[in-house]
This record gives structure tokens, C-alpha cells and sequence, in this order.
């Protein structure tokens, strides 16, 4: 039996009911757990004082933002390649997360950005490159609302998928050219150099856990619904049918 | 309660939005996973 | 294939408005703009390359949806796909007919328009060649965000949705071609990478225009 046995959609809808509330309670339980400790147990940054909370919620948000984009793209080349529905529908569902995350990227940070840098937006390479995520977010979103026929909208959104994904990193470069930024360095690359130091190191990367969590919790849940629509409105034109 | 000194509404204001966004979010995908089972098994049992 | 090219410019020029509709639409937006912010002279001119390039990719942004609409309706399209010559082939063509019809002739007139903004005497060449070769990236991005929509009812919005993202980085080379120009600046380096930018492009996209056609004639 191989991998692809598991995106058969009545397979599917069998093994994610009992794991999806696993995964939601993981998610809660990390997220919980998380926010608190840097809430309420961490010290302030010298430089930022209390706004170093925010890397928190800001961080992980901006994590899945992206991610979440990569996740669309990988479903929808499987997609295009293998004909899973399933895998389809999932980058279907993932979109309005990816959406959200980078409302909430943006949101915390212009928030954050008028005491530290003066000004609530920047036209600084990371900000203008998150700005563009969501535009590409929205034309995705919009284009799949626009379509009635399932496999047609799936098809047609996975070459946007594709062939945003190629503009989307000519876009990130462009942008680097276009202008030196304000923003802070990387809170995660590997380069000790540049990270957070470890006080806020460890409930950064338990928020990020618990945001990776939650957004497979929210794609399972969403998908099952999308396989439920599916399933209806196949449902439905037999019975016009007959 | 942690002193959050000058910068109190900022960091309150990005715990709210992102806890409304969030709690949004997964009420939207949890109802519309209902009325997608519901739908479902209405027409199931026709 | 130039039997092809040649069929969509007669249609192009004969159906009236496409030709002229992008130009009179590119100097209106020209002309607009100093109402908008006012006449002073220093202003206009540091404005002008940015301004100049955004409308000249509105104005190519009219017409997109004229790319495959009308064949996509009369059946001519579902006819070229069975053609012998390739789809991608066709979808190239399409975008070089809508490059000759809207971005050759924008290129044209655009340092005319220069004029009007007070855009600085070394920045006209600048403008003249960063436009020459960007506008053909425009057409072929547009193509595929044609073939994407074109069998949807009112596409024409979500049209401009779709691909205005896709011209970011075009639109970024290319003015700042022009700025470093009127700044007498080095421009090689934009210039190298704007076109980079279009021949990835016309690489990439007839393919996924194709794909993308035979999806929405199925």
C-alpha cells in the first residue's frame, strides 16, 4: 500500500476525524503554553522594551504566511501531476489561513512599527514583499470563487499557484534591489550571530509550534469541509438528474 | 500582570487583533464544517 | 503562425478603439496627474519615470481581455487548438500581436509624454529602451492572465487582480531604469535584470498560457 492510499478521499475523511482534535488540542496546548511564557515570563529587550512581546504572535504569523504559500504550492503541483482531489482541495483550504497569517504579520507589525521605527509603514523590502504575499493571496482566493466547475477552478488555480510562486521570488529580489530596509534581522536563521537571544528564544519556537499546529488543524478541518461540499454537490446533480 | 511600561497599547492592541483574527478564522472554518455536514446528510438521507 | 499574427492585427486595428483606446487611455492618465499633485516643475520631474511607467502598464492592462475573448466565443480558439501549430505557439502569438498593438506604440509616445512631466533630457533614451524591452514582458504575463479567465462571464476585474501582482517586478526594473537615467546614474545593472525579467517570461509563460487554454477549453 502506498502514501497516495491516504489521499483517497473517503480514506481521508477516516483517518483525519479521530487526529483532528488531537491536533487542535496540541495546537491549543502549545499556544496556550507559549504565549503565556513570553507574555507573562520573559524580560523586556533593552531596545524594545514590553513591544518584544509581540515577536510572539508577529514571528510565528509571518512563518505561516509564507509557508503556508510553499504548502499551496506543493498541493497544487500534486495536483496537476497526480489528480488527487484531496490535494487540491487542500491548497484550497489553506489559502484564507495563509490570508489571515499575513493580515496579522502586517497588523502586528505596523503596530509594532510606530514606537521603534516612527512610522506604521515602510516601504522596506520585507513589508512591501508581505504586501504583495496578500495581493497574491486574494487574486488566488478571488479566482477560485469566480469558477463554478470544481476540477476546472482547481486546474486553473494551480497554474496561478505555479506561476505566482515564480513571480512571487522575482518580486522578494526585485524588492531587495529596490530598496535597503529598516526591518530587523532574521529571529531564526541558523547564524547565532543574528538570532533572539535565548530568553525569548524557547517560547518563540513553542508559539511557532503551536502555529504550525493550528494551521494543519485548520487545513484538515477545512479540507474535510471543501470534501463535504464536493460530495454534496455531486449528490445534488445526480438527483437533478434523475 | 508584567509592567508593560510606554508600550502597553501596542502590545495589547497586537495580542487583540491576532486573538480576534485567529478565534475569527477557526468559528468561520468550524461553522461552515457544520453546515457541511449537515447539507451533506440531508441529502444522504433523501 | 504569421498567417495568425497577421489575422490578429488586421482584427486588432479593424475593430477600431484597441489601437487608439490604450494611447488616449495612457495620455489621459499623463495629463491627470498634475492636477493630482500639482504643476511645480522639480516635483513632476522626480515623479515623471515612476508615473510614466505605471501608466504605460495600465494602459496594456486594457486591452488583455480582448487577447482571447472573441475567439474563445466564435469557436476559433477551440479551432487553433487542434490546429497543427502548437497551442504554445499560438498563445505567443497572441501576446505579440497585443505587444504590437499596445506596447510598441506606448513605447512610441511615451517620451512625448515625457515632455508634459518635465522628465529630465537624459532620462529619454533611458525611458525609450527600458520600455522596449519591458512592454513585451506586460503581454506575455497578460496573455496567461487572459487564458486564465477566459471563460468566466465578467473576468475583466479579477483579470487585473490576477495579474497586476505579476507586474511588480517588471514595473520595479524598469522605472528605476529611468530614475537612474534622469539621475545620471549607471543603469546597466536594471536594465540586465529587467531584461532577465522578460525573458523569463517569454521562457515560462506560453507554456503555462497553453496549459492553462486547453484547461478552459475542455
Amino acid at each position: 500500500m502506498s502514501v497516495w492510499e491516504y489521499a483517497n478521499p473517503r480514506r481521508f475523511m477516516g483517518w483525519t476525524a479521530p487526529v483532528l482534535l488531537w491536533v487542535f488540542g496540541l495546537a491549543g496546548v502549545a499556544l496556550v503554553t507559549g504565549l503565556i511564557w513570553g507574555y507573562f515570563f520573559t524580560p523586556d529587550a533593552a531596545r524594545f522594551g514590553s513591544t518584544v512581546k509581540i515577536i510572539y504572535i508577529h514571528v510565528p504569523a509571518a512563518f505561516i504566511a509564507i509557508n503556508a504559500w510553499i504548502m499551496m504550492l506543493i498541493a497544487s503541483l500534486i495536483w496537476l501531476v497526480r489528480r488527487h482531489h484531496v490535494s487540491a482541495l487542500a491548497a484550497k483550504a489553506a489559502a484564507p489561513i495563509g490570508l489571515v497569517m499575513t493580515v496579522i504579520g502586517l497588523a502586528t507589525g505596523a503596530i509594532w512599527g510606530q514606537p521603534m521605527w516612527g512610522t506604521y509603514w515602510a516601504w522596506d523590502p520585507r513589508l512591501t514583499s508581505f504586501l504583495i504575499l496578500f495581493l497574491f493571496y486574494i487574486g488566488y482566493i478571488s479566482l477560485w470563487a469566480a469558477i463554478e466547475d470544481g476540477d476546472t477552478a482547481a486546474d486553473l488555480t494551480s497554474w496561478l499557484c505555479l506561476v505566482g510562486s515564480v513571480f512571487a521570488l522575482l518580486s522578494r529580489y526585485a524588492v531587495l534591489f529596490w530598496n535597503q530596509g529598516l526591518h530587523q534581522g532574521a529571529s531564526l536563521s541558523l547564524d547565532a550571530e543574528e538570532n533572539v537571544a535565548d530568553v525569548f528564544w524557547f517560547p518563540l519556537v513553542l508559539c511557532i509550534v503551536g502555529f504550525v499546529l493550528l494551521f494543519i488543524a485548520l487545513v484538515l478541518l477545512r479540507t474535510r469541509t471543501e470534501i463535504r461540499l464536493r460530495r454534496a454537490q455531486a449528490l445534488e446533480r445526480r438527483m437533478a438528474r434523475n | 500582570m508584567p509592567d508593560l511600561g510606554k508600550y502597553a497599547t501596542e502590545v495589547l492592541l497586537s495580542y487583540g487583533v491576532t486573538i480576534l483574527l485567529v478565534a475569527g478564522l477557526v468559528w468561520v472554518s468550524w461553522r461552515q464544517s457544520v453546515a457541511a455536514k449537515r447539507r451533506l446528510e440531508a441529502l444522504e438521507d433523501e | 503562425m504569421k498567417a495568425l499574427l497577421l489575422r490578429d492585427l488586421r482584427l486588432a486595428i479593424r475593430a477600431g478603439g484597441g489601437l487608439g483606446l490604450g494611447l488616449a487611455f495612457f495620455l489621459i492618465v499623463i495629463v491627470l496627474v498634475p492636477f493630482g499633485v500639482g504643476p511645480e516643475r522639480e516635483l513632476l520631474s522626480a515623479i515623471a519615470p515612476g508615473v510614466l511607467w505605471v501608466a504605460a502598464l495600465l494602459a496594456s492592462l486594457l486591452s488583455l481581455d480582448r487577447i482571447f475573448a472573441l475567439d474563445f466565443e466564435d469557436g476559433a480558439l477551440a479551432l487553433l487548438a487542434t490546429s497543427p501549430l502548437p497551442l504554445e505557439g499560438a498563445a505567443l502569438i497572441k501576446a505579440a500581436a497585443h505587444w504590437i498593438t499596445t506596447g510598441l506604440p506606448l513605447t512610441i509616445v511615451a517620451p512625448l509624454l515625457g515632455f508634459l512631466l518635465n522628465l529630465e533630457t537624459t532620462a529619454y533614451s533611458f525611458l525609450w529602451i527600458s520600455l522596449l524591452i519591458g512592454t513585451p514582458a506586460l503581454s506575455v504575463i497578460g496573455t496567461f492572465g487572459a487564458a486564465l479567465t477566459v471563460g468566466l462571464k465578467r473576468g475583466g476585474l479579477l483579470l487585473s487582480l490576477l495579474v497586476l501582482p505579476l507586474y511588480v517586478p517588471t514595473l520595479i526594473f524598469g522605472a528605476e531604469v529611468v530614475r537612474r537615467g534622469a539621475d545620471g546614474l549607471n543603469a546597466t545593472t536594471p536594465m540586465l535584470l529587467l531584461a532577465g525579467i522578460t525573458a523569463v517570461a517569454f521562457a515560462l509563460l506560453p507554456f503555462a498560457s497553453a496549459a492553462v487554454l486547453r484547461v478552459n477549453l475542455r
